[in-house]
């Protein structure tokens, strides 16, 4: 079972997931993973039982597009990504601020390895 | 005008608190806005102060009623970065393990929609049989609900055969009990009235909304992650259980038959089961990424696991079904009235604490 | 409705499924992991339980010669009992009484690494 990704840029992924979705893939779900500097997205597909995967690398402190637009389902998992680990996503087409999962008063990611304050902006604590 | 009315999350109906905003108008909801995490525990984070060994018993927290799954999917993924072929008898003992959980989930969950379309004694039954799958869960496993059989590499626990023979002769009850409860559930006017029709998934929506599981094969796609061959799954013959109409009826249709299911493939697991090792030695630490899949009572999980051969791992994802259910639900709420709330959001067999882990 | 009928009858006449609870108790079956224990004075004091514990709810302490579990906090997998070098760690079948009090952390004490010299609390 090897585990091979694409990589993707960022103006690219919304061609590649629609790419994927007119192929007839499943949205299975998205992974964030600390890099330290960055973070990696990963991107599940599903067709026919075989998985593909997707993989973004954004620094951290930048935004990252949405693909709720594409498939509605990803809205949840953008929310929670955005609660857990403070990435921004760009039109999401339902954004809980940050506030899916998490209180009002919590004041820092609590994924990320070197936690942000999010008071402060996202890059700089990294 | 609009009225907002707030459904949980405390519910009579809802074991575990899901909070639902549905806006209003007049009976007829027009749209539905879920808050998640107040059974948010962070999980995913003990992989980084928790050795990998550790993480088995906790994945199986992720959600109580299909703990063993979540075991064996982690152990599937550890076992899968490290090459270690599980010997085959640890693989029939993880799946009818599986099923075992299979049938009691689905049995509570049948008890729960029971009792809140108002048929209590439908609830009694379904839990009175159900406790026959806990009886052989504590007796052949220690415990009744978390059964923490699985570890890296193979089980703790093995089988004796009078224990198969035993778990052969539950699952010849459990069907004779079904037998008699299956008339009552699917000729009862009342129960067609509160379901049939109610919640409605097309294909194409389940299909793009990535539902998962019953919810999929409710409407039509015959998408079963057992039928890609984990664990005995490859040793035995089955076919996805699958009902077209995509309504609430149609979701407890395909549990209902699922229960059918999980008794046959018991005995054909029970009836062909090697022996041999349970445990496969594990030397050394992981490295690298995987992605792993099975079904679970509620749909598919996905476990995500990248380690870098440190005895913790660096990320462990987990995608539960009741977490890809959700947009689903949402879709079908709109249209439905207030008194169907319940029955669609229990429809979906929602498990709080696996969504939110 | 005729189906109903005879299960009402069936129901009617068969016997309870429940048990009048703390008068009539269900045998616990074996192998069961109902509780922790340790055999004291097999220790060696390794501390091996404790490291191994998913729910760090083992505490050895080497100086004091003290080995104690916190109950509320055990999950009953049943890690140490398997990695336990002398095997002094055992899980009978019978799951604990209810009690009042929370305090009863299983506490016990021991002189003397192997020997019998045992002392309680």
């Amino acid at each position: 079972m090897a585990f091979e990704t694409k990589n993707v840029e960022k103006n690219q992924l919304a061609a590649e997931v629609q790419a994927l979705k007119n192929g007839g893939q499943r949205l299975l779900t998205m992974t964030c993973v600390d890099l330290g500097e960055s973070f990696d997205l990963l991107y599940h597909f599903d067709l026919d039982l075989q998985m593909t995967h997707l993989r973004l690398t954004v620094p951290k402190g930048e935004s990252v597009p949405s693909i709720s637009g594409i498939y509605f389902a990803a809205l949840v998992i953008e929310n929670e990504t955005q609660d857990l680990f403070g990435i921004k996503f760009e039109g999401l087409a339902l954004d809980f601020g940050g506030h899916f999962y998490l209180e009002e008063e919590v004041k820092k990611y609590p994924f990320c390895k070197v936690t942000v304050g999010k008071t402060e902006k996202a890059g700089e604590g990294a | 005008m609009a009225t907002i009315v707030p459904f949980g999350p405390q519910h009579p109906v809802l074991p575990e608190p899901l909070h639902l905003r549905l806006v209003l108008e007049d009976e007829i909801v027009k749209e539905a806005l879920p808050t998640l995490g107040y059974v948010h525990r962070g999980l995913e984070t003990l992989a980084s102060i928790r050795d990998m060994d550790q993480m088995v018993q906790i994945v199986e927290r992720v959600c109580g009623i299909c703990s063993c799954i979540h075991a064996h999917t982690y152990c599937m993924c550890i076992e899968g970065l490290m090459g270690i072929e599980v010997p085959k008898r640890a693989d029939y003992l993880r799946v009818i393990w599986s099923e075992l959980h299979r049938m009691h989930s689905h049995l509570l969950w049948l008890g729960l929609l029971a009792d809140a379309f108002g048929m209590e004694s439908m609830f009694m039954h379904a839990w009175r049989i159900r406790e026959r799958v806990m009886d052989v869960l504590e007796a052949t496993a220690g415990n009744r609900v978390i059964i923490s059989v699985n570890k890296i590499g193979g089980v703790r626990r093995d089988m004796s055969p009078d224990q198969l023979r035993w778990v052969l002769q539950v699952a010849d009850e459990l069907e004779k009990e079904l037998d008699l409860i299956k008339p009552v559930l699917t000729n009862d006017y009342s129960v067609k009235k509160r379901t049939v029709g109610v919640g409605v998934l097309t294909y194409q929506q389940a299909y793009e909304l990535g539902a998962a599981g019953p919810q999929l094969r409710g409407s039509g796609v015959a998408q079963d992650i057992r039928m890609t061959g984990y664990g005995a799954y490859k040793y035995i013959d089955f076919a996805p259980v699958v009902e077209k109409d995509g309504d609430s009826w149609a979701r407890t249709m395909v549990r209902f038959r699922e229960l059918y299911q999980s008794i046959d493939i018991v005995r054909q697991l029970v009836s062909s089961i090697p022996d041999g090792e349970l445990a496969a030695k594990v030397k050394g630490k992981p490295m690298g990424e995987i992605a792993c899949r099975s079904e679970q009572p509620r749909g598919e999980l996905m476990y995500y696991v990248k380690a870098t051969g440190d005895k913790y791992l660096d990320r462990v994802r987990i995608r539960t079904p009741t977490f890809a259910n959700v947009p689903p639900l949402l879709v079908m709420l709109p249209g439905c009235e207030m008194a169907d709330v319940p029955i669609i959001a229990l429809s979906i067999d929602p498990c709080i604490s696996c969504t939110e882990r | 409705m005729l189906d109903m009928t005879a299960t009402v009858l069936r129901n009617f006449l068969s016997k309870t499924h429940t048990r009048l609870y703390p008068f009539q108790v269900r045998e616990t079956f074996e192998n069961v992991r109902g509780n922790l224990d340790i055999r004291i004075e097999e220790c060696i004091m390794c501390g091996m339980c404790q490291k191994k514990c998913p729910s760090q709810c083992i505490t050895v302490n080497k100086e004091a010669k003290t080995w104690e579990v916190d109950p509320y906090a055990c999950v009953y997998c049943g890690i140490c009992e398997e990695c336990c070098p002398t095997h002094c760690l055992f899980m009978p079948k019978d799951y604990r009484k209810p009690a009042r009090t929370k305090e009863l952390n299983q506490q016990l004490q021991l002189k003397g690494p192997e020997k019998k010299k045992k002392a309680k609390e």
